[in-house]
Order: C-alpha cells, then sequence, then structure tokens
C-alpha cells in the first residue's frame, strides 16, 4: 500500500543536479516522479523509479547521501477538487502532511498524488473509508 | 585530604609562593645576564638590567623567547652552566624542524623527579605501588621523568619503556602493577588488548598517569571503564623539563603548575599581553629553578586557560586546563580567538565526522567564518525541515563553543579535500597578513 521513494541530499550549487541525473541516465536508470526542495545551501532530490534496489545500489557507489522513505501514491481523476478531497480527509482526521508532489502516468490516462504523512497506516485507513486506496510499487510500473 | 609529596611546598599559601616565585625570578635573571649572552643582549635591547627584575610582578617586562630561538642556539647557546657541571640531557623529537637540546645538572634532575613524584604521589603512589612506565626510555623525557618521579617515590618501578604490548601485559598480570604511566592512546590500546586476551580479571590496576599527547573527557572515561583505574593527566614540555611541569589531582580539574620551579603566564599570542585568570591565551614557562638551562618567558604555542580558583585537593599552585589547541593554529574571526580544534570537539560531540573544512573570509569589513562539514547518513533524512533542524543544532552549539555565529554548510561526503599528510583545515581567504 506504500511506494518506496529514495530521497538524495544535493549540494545547492551550479551543474550538481545535472551531476545527480547523469550518473542516473548513465545507469539507465528511468525516474518516475522528480520532486526538489531546497534550503539555503542544498537540497533534496526526492525520486521514485522501478528498482529501488538497483537504483540506491547506483547511488551508493557513486557516494550519494540518500535515504529510502515509504510514501503514499494515490491515483486520482484528473478533475477539479479531486485533490482537495483527499487532503480534507487526511486533515479531518488529524494527518500532518509534511510534503506531496504530483506526477502523470500517461499511458494509464491518470495522476498520481504522492504523499508523504507521519503516520501512513493512519491515513492509508482514513482514505479506505472514503473508497481511496493508495497503489503499490508495482502499480507504477506500466 | 589529599595525597602529597612535599606537602609544605605544594599546600603553601600564595604570598609564600609569590615570595618564593620573586626571590628565585630575580636570582635567575642575574643567573642569565651573567651567563647567557643572549639573554643579555634581549634584555639590553629592551633597557633592561637584572636591577629591574625585583618581583614577579616584573616579569612581564622581559622579552619572550620562541623555539626558533632555541634553535638558533643550538646546541650549546643557552646554557648557563660549564658543560662539566651537566650529566644529562633530553632532546625533543625535532620532528617540526631541528632538534632541541635540553641540558640538566643533577640538581635539575633531582627537581624535576621531585615534580613528578607529586604527579604519581597525588594519583594515589605510594612506596608499595608497582609503577609501570611505558613511556618511551631515551632521549624522549616521558621515560625517565616518570623512571625518576617513581625511584623518589620508593615505587616498585618496572622500566619497561614503550611497545611490546604482550611483555607489557605480562608484567602487568604476574607483577600486579597498581600505577601504569604512558600515552593515553597507548593506556586505550592496552586496554583493549587486555580485553581482546581475556586478562582483564588479573589487572590490578589503581591509577594511571597519562600525558604527551592531546586526548578528551571521552577517552578518559573509556580507559577508566576498561582498566578500573582513575586516569590523571600531566603535562610537561623537554624544553622546560618534561612531564611534570603541571600534573592533575584527584579533583581532575585542570593540572596544578608546580609553581615553586615554573612560573606560568597566559598571553595574547599576536600582542603578548597577560592574561588573566578565565581568559584563553598562549601559556609562557620561565624556569625559575633550572641551572643548566633556564628558559625566561618561553612561549609554548600551547593554548590554554589558567586558573588561581581554590582547589578541593588542598593544594595552591595554580591550574591550567589541558592545551586546547596551538597559537600556530588559532584564527581570529570578529575579534575572537577561534581555534580549530574547538569546532572539531563541536562536530564529534554532534556526531559529524572529523573531516571538515574552515573558511574564513570578509565580506563588506565584516570577518565571516564558515564550517563545511560532510553530510552523514545518520544526518540526513527526506525531510529538509529535519536535516535543516539538525544544520540548526550544529549552528547552535558552534556558537555556544566559540562565542560568535559560524555559518554551517553541508557537503557531499568525499568533496572536501584530503591532503597527503597534514590537513588542509583553514582556508583564509582575507590575506589580513599580505602586503
Amino acid at each position: 500500500m506504500t511506494v518506496k521513494q529514495i530521497s538524495v541530499f544535493l549540494e545547492n550549487k551550479p551543474g550538481k543536479l545535472a551531476d545527480f541525473t547523469d550518473v542516473l541516465s548513465a545507469n539507465k536508470i528511468d525516474m518516475r516522479a522528480l520532486s526538489l526542495a531546497e534550503a539555503a545551501d542544498f537540497g533534496i532530490a526526492r525520486i521514485l523509479v522501478d528498482d529501488v534496489y538497483n537504483a540506491s545500489t547506483v547511488l551508493k557507489d557513486a557516494g550519494y547521501i540518500f535515504s529510502i522513505t515509504k510514501v503514499l501514491a494515490v491515483e486520482m481523476p484528473d478533475e477539479p477538487g479531486a485533490l482537495s478531497g483527499i487532503i480534507r480527509i487526511l486533515g479531518d482526521n488529524g494527518i500532518n502532511l509534511e510534503y506531496m508532489y504530483a506526477f502523470t502516468a500517461p499511458k494509464k490516462n491518470s495522476a498520481y498524488m504522492i504523499l508523504r504523512v507521519a503516520d501512513n497506516e493512519a491515513a492509508i485507513e482514513a482514505l479506505g473509508k472514503h473508497g481511496i486506496r493508495p497503489v503499490c510499487h508495482d502499480d507504477l510500473i506500466d | 585530604m589529599g595525597n602529597y609529596y612535599q606537602p609544605e611546598i605544594e599546600t603553601a599559601s600564595r604570598e609564600q609562593i609569590r615570595a618564593w616565585q620573586s626571590e628565585r625570578l630575580s636570582q635567575q635573571i642575574r643567573n642569565v645576564w651573567d651567563n647567557v649572552p643572549m639573554y643579555r643582549k634581549r634584555m639590553e635591547e629592551a633597557g633592561l638590567t637584572p636591577d629591574d627584575i625585583k618581583t614577579v610582578d616584573d616579569l612581564s617586562r622581559l622579552p619572550f623567547i620562541t623555539k626558533d630561538d632555541l634553535r638558533d642556539e643550538y646546541p650549546y647557546g643557552l646554557l648557563a652552566r660549564p658543560l662539566a657541571d651537566c650529566v644529562r640531557i633530553q632532546s625533543t623529537s625535532g620532528t617540526t624542524g631541528r632538534r632541541v637540546v635540553a641540558f640538566y645538572t643533577q640538581h635539575d634532575v633531582d627537581l624535576w623527579e621531585e615534580c613528578c613524584a607529586r604527579a604519581i604521589v597525588a594519583a594515589g603512589g605510594t612506596k608499595e605501588d608497582v609503577v609501570q612506565v611505558c613511556y618511551g626510555y631515551g632521549l624522549f623525557t616521558g621515560g625517565p621523568g616518570l623512571h625518576g618521579g617513581s625511584h623518589k617515590v620508593g615505587s616498585l618501578t618496572l622500566p619497561m619503556s614503550s611497545g611490546n604490548t604482550e611483555r607489557q601485559i605480562q608484567f602487568m598480570t604476574d607483577l600486579g602493577t597498581t600505577i601504569l604511566c604512558c600515552t593515553p592512546s597507548y593506556a586505550a590500546y592496552l586496554a583493549e588488548s587486555i580485553h581482546e586476551r581475556g586478562v582483564r580479571d588479573q589487572i590490578r590496576l589503581k591509577a594511571g598517569i597519562f600525558g604527551a599527547e592531546a586526548w578528551t573527557e571521552e577517552m578518559r572515561h573509556d580507559i577508566e571503564d576498561k582498566l578500573g583505574l582513575k586516569a590523571y593527566d600531566i603535562y610537561g614540555l623537554t624544553e622546560i623539563s618534561g612531564p611534570g611541569v603541571s600534573f592533575e589531582c584527584e579533583e581532575q580539574k585542570g593540572m596544578h603548575v608546580n609553581e615553586d620551579h615554573f612560573i606560568a603566564e597566559v598571553i595574547n599570542p599576536l600582542t603578548g599581553e597577560v592574561l588573566p585568570d578565565g581568559e584563553k591565551g598562549e601559556l609562557v614557562f620561565t624556569s625559575i629553578t633550572k641551572e643548566a638551562f633556564p628558559l625566561i618567558r618561553y612561549r609554548t604555542r600551547d593554548i590554554c586557560i589558567l586558573s588561581h580558583e581554590k582547589c578541593s585537593c588542598g593544594r595552591t599552585h595554580v591550574r591550567m586546563t589541558k592545551p586546547l589547541g596551538r597559537s600556530d593554529d588559532m584564527l581570529i574571526v570578529k575579534g575572537v580567538n577561534v581555534f580549530p580544534s574547538q569546532i572539531e570537539t563541536v562536530l564529534i560531540n554532534k556526531g559529524y565526522p572529523a573531516n571538515y573544512q574552515i573558511i574564513v573570509d570578509r565580506v563588506n569589513n565584516s570577518d565571516t567564518i564558515e564550517v563545511q562539514v560532510e553530510m552523514t547518513p545518520e544526518m540526513f533524512s527526506d525531510s529538509l525541515s529535519a536535516v535543516s533542524s539538525k544544520e540548526k543544532e550544529l549552528v547552535d552549539a558552534l556558537k555556544a563553543m566559540l562565542g560568535i555565529y559560524a555559518k554551517v554548510k553541508l557537503v557531499n561526503p568525499k568533496t572536501i579535500t584530503r591532503s597527503e599528510g597534514k590537513a588542509v583545515r583553514v582556508i583564509d581567504k582575507r590575506n589580513l597578513y599580505k602586503g
């Protein structure tokens, strides 16, 4: 019911992101989704890939600092109000949302919302009561 | 009450200590004026004669001497006695340049050994004890100093010298060593080896006298736990005599300087101004009882703090902190003295690797200091706020230690240049001292 996200520490300097994506492309790692968060001097790149094990091996060999986090991926219709509904459920159940980002899966003609919450189990239960079921990692692979 | 080797000296009143110091200082100045051309020349340049130095208060009028002076005068230039009166030489390792050779008369050796005896007795040593000396013997002062001190106390002395861990442990167990004298790093190594061999229950150590290199409180507790002893710090330098210039008492709160032989001052390393108790600066020693090789206001390059506060052990002699750094490494940022070793301590305490770089710059006529630290997997998480708050914690800890704001920059592992040999810790971009 969760997907594994890889978060990578990047220095906030010109060329650092390109170096990172070069490592991924040189190892033929395809990103499903990418989100960047930045502080003054550093940033965190959060990515979803098909093969987490392979990607983490590649990143480790390249000397990157990273962590793997279980996040929720919720498929939703591409229409106004869809996102509000989901966030409302989390809010009503007192589940804090740390960050989120969206990506689309063109072949499936749908959009996914990635949600990072403090308590995955509580969020899954709350969403489940409204018939919303977060997808598994395999569901993201075309 | 504590244990003293020479109670009447070690617990003398401050007035008495001052009286001894004033009398011995004026005699010593007369001695070097008469017998050492370099001192006479320096005093003449400063417009001083021996008559100007009557009490300890006059000490600050005298010029400093440095290690360079000792090298320039190598080997006999600073001798204050005929060679025929000397019975011993000891020497520094010479790793930072030409060796420094120090000469001793029999009287000098006796006083030095008494200083070491005070350290051993302060650590609980008596004639009943078995003292294992695993400092190096030879030109290095560590072995001969503690060896002589142990003889003075009347303890059974095991002159092991350094190395041969197997034999060290065998003697330690077979002969029931109670006091161990070595470097703290060798003590830590011995502790490991003793545990590996499973002979911890055959060890009867009660005290360790560890010196000659830098060590932390964490290391002290670790050695104490592993060997079941109380670890005492000892400080000294060949130029002044050797180990025993100062030593720790059972309070373990700084080392008592043997002030009846050595006058300690702490100065601002840039201006030479004498600093009061509690202020951090360069340690300067004057050896007032040395016959063969007296040093007047010798700059040690060691940075420390002095305290005349009364010690619960009953000793009245001034206490010095263990060296906090070297004046050669000192940076002045926003008017505040900053030592790389302070920054290193904070990093280690906070769980960061000790590989770091300090970048000092001047932006809009104001100094800036940035500490680059390598990120570790333990410090990292997917949450920006969690990483930022760890960064903030480090900034706060640095501010508490240094007294000024230092920017922290987290960088990727292995991006800080690892130079061959000595690491380049500081990059000062201000070019303050260049034309």
